[in-house]
């Protein structure tokens, strides 16, 4: 097992840690913005989308830029989608007016 | 280094430190809206930085990819109605794991294109793993969608073998994996189980009934994450990895709590329980003598009140009552009667669901309260109204043994002096069982669609 191995699963390890200390703590009232929310985060495969595109190599087969397009579409769904729509959500939670 | 990789680097670690901002900043509803536009700013710089960094080939096709994206997603994000938010987020999940299968193969293919090919055993395992579970969660997603928006039945739907069916594909799927890793020039294993994997998820998803729907498109909601996280293994990205186990982390909590707001574990849910119920109550079924009222008599019960506690279920959603809701919570309070809501964890179709509608309809969320939070105060409480909610109030959770929903925690309407509740009909809920507290001498039944009626009911209390 190499080096970036070992360290790719370290940040994986602590990154589920972080995760969870992190949402345990978001109160039940906000459990839909965060579902919403984290979709548009997982739409960070778009990173993984673009570069499977841009650095095609020359002479790969038309096949690995069509999928990757695709990707990039479904992604940026994910992005463009969820942020949208969770910012459009976190505008009606208002207070109490006193 | 090359300066561009370093600057990509350190600009995709600011952007893993958006998101988690991002996310502690959910913690309160006073924050969530500037921690939801920090994670975006954090995506804004990881997708300006990757287009900088990798150079200008094949700009068309990410500029049309970019261009549709966008069109569809802003589109769905602007139009989506507040009650069909479950559908949405069960959508957006699937095109997560799509994504991520999508770019599993398209990396595969590339490599595979190479004279010299790079495909080691990490490699390998990580597109099998990204195909597996990025397809598991795209179709599971899609029934998922399908069950929500009504196109796919929301029963329970079962065949023979099913179990027994799974378990040999996903059997199928790790020899096919062990084949793929051996063997990495063949495609072939690789495409077998992009096809056992989209089977795998209909079959997860098509067993499981409309109101166990929280549980799934939670655990979906973590598939997508996990599968971002194993897409990031696949291009050796860490910013992926530590975005999607974020994803993958919440995902499960969530999961988890609305299992416990069930009284079920995982399993339990995903093989699809409570199956008999139905037909073990209507068996001895008791003859209960039921009261009911008309708006008139009801809104006399709510004058003569000083404390009401409201509690919303799917009913609400499905009559789209939200606004009718708050009319009558502000008319109450204008007669100086103190209004709160009850929340159960599992009420509606997703975590939070009852929430947002009520948010929507501009009820403070301060109003809103959950079970733990408010199952005290219904033994002081003069008028428990209950809204197109059933099983997460039936009394038999907490003493009867044989009933199927007995340890679920529920909510303690029956302690309030008097129990309003509003339903179409004398039908069950999604259990199948009997409701005992429709029998109880403190409750009376008001029937009618919850908009219609809250409405009527609303303008009786105007008029006395």
């Amino acid at each position: 097992m190499d080096n970036t191995l070992l360290m790719l699963i370290y940040v994986f390890v602590l990154a589920i840690f972080i995760g969870f200390e992190l949402i345990t703590k978001v109160p039940p009232t906000l459990h839909t913005p965060l579902m919403s929310g984290s979709n548009a985060i997982s739409g960070i495969t778009i990173v993984g989308a673009l570069g499977s595109v841009l650095s095609a190599h020359t002479g790969s087969t038309e096949i690995a830029i069509i999928l990757g397009t695709v990707a990039i579409v479904f992604a940026t769904i994910n992005v463009v989608g969820g942020y949208l729509v969770t910012d459009r959500m976190l505008k009606m939670f208002k207070k109490k007016k006193s | 280094m090359e300066t561009i990789k370093i600057i990509t680097y350190f600009s995709y670690l600011i952007a893993s430190v958006l998101f988690i901002i991002g996310i502690k900043m959910l913690g309160s509803p006073k924050t969530a809206r500037k921690g939801n536009f920090y994670s975006a700013v954090g995506m804004f710089i990881a997708v300006v930085v990757t287009l900088a960094d990798q150079g200008i080939l094949n700009f068309q096709y990410i500029l049309i990819g970019i261009i549709i994206g966008s069109i569809v997603g802003a589109t769905i994000a602007i139009k989506v109605k507040m009650t069909a938010m479950p559908q949405m987020v069960g959508l957006l999940n699937g095109f997560g794991g799509g994504a991520s299968t999508l770019v599993a193969f398209s990396v595969y293919y590339d490599q595979l294109s190479l004279p010299n090919p790079n495909l080691n055993v990490q490699f390998t395992i990580a597109v099998m793993l990204s195909i597996l579970i990025g397809t598991v969660t795209f179709s599971g997603s899609l029934i998922a969608f399908g069950k929500l928006q009504e196109i796919v039945s929301g029963k329970v739907i079962k065949f023979p073998l099913q179990n027994p069916i799974s378990i040999l594909l996903m059997a199928a799927a790790v020899v096919l994996l062990v084949m793929g890793v051996v063997n990495p020039q063949d495609a072939t294993p690789y495409l077998i189980v992009a096809g056992i994997s989209l089977v795998l998820g209909v079959l997860l998803v098509l067993p499981i009934g409309g109101a166990d729907m929280p549980v799934v498109i939670s655990l979906l909601n973590s598939y997508s994450g996990i599968a971002a996280a194993t897409t990031g293994f696949v291009l050796n990205n860490s910013m992926l990895i530590i975005a999607g186990s974020l994803v993958g982390a919440s995902g499960i909590i969530l999961t988890n709590i609305m299992c416990k707001g069930m009284n079920r574990s995982l399993m339990n849910v995903v093989l699809g329980g409570w199956e008999n119920a139905g037909t073990v109550t209507t068996a001895d079924a008791k003859k209960v003598d039921i009261k009911s009222v008309d708006s008139e008599e009801a809104a006399m019960i709510f004058d003569a009140a000083s404390k009401v506690i409201i509690t919303p279920g799917y009913g609400m959603a499905v009559a789209q009552a939200q606004h009718a809701v708050k009319e009558l919570m502000i008319v109450l309070e204008k007669k100086g009667i103190d209004v709160k809501f009850a929340i159960h964890p599992v009420a509606g179709r997703m975590p939070g669901h009852m929430n947002v509608l009520l948010a929507e309809a501009d009820v403070p969320y301060d109003k809103l309260y959950a079970l733990e939070d408010i199952n005290d105060e219904f033994s002081n409480t003069d008028v428990a109204l209950i809204i197109g909610a059933n099983d997460v109030v039936n009394p038999a959770a907490r003493h009867d043994k044989n009933s199927p929903i007995y340890g679920m925690p529920i909510l303690n309407v029956d302690y309030a002096k008097t129990v309003i509740m509003n339903k179409r009909s004398m039908a069950s809920g999604y259990a199948g069982i009997d409701n005992e507290l429709f029998g109880y001498p403190n409750n009376l039944m008001y029937f009618g669609d919850a908009k219609d009626a809250i409405t009527k009911l609303t303008n009786e209390i105007k008029n006395l």
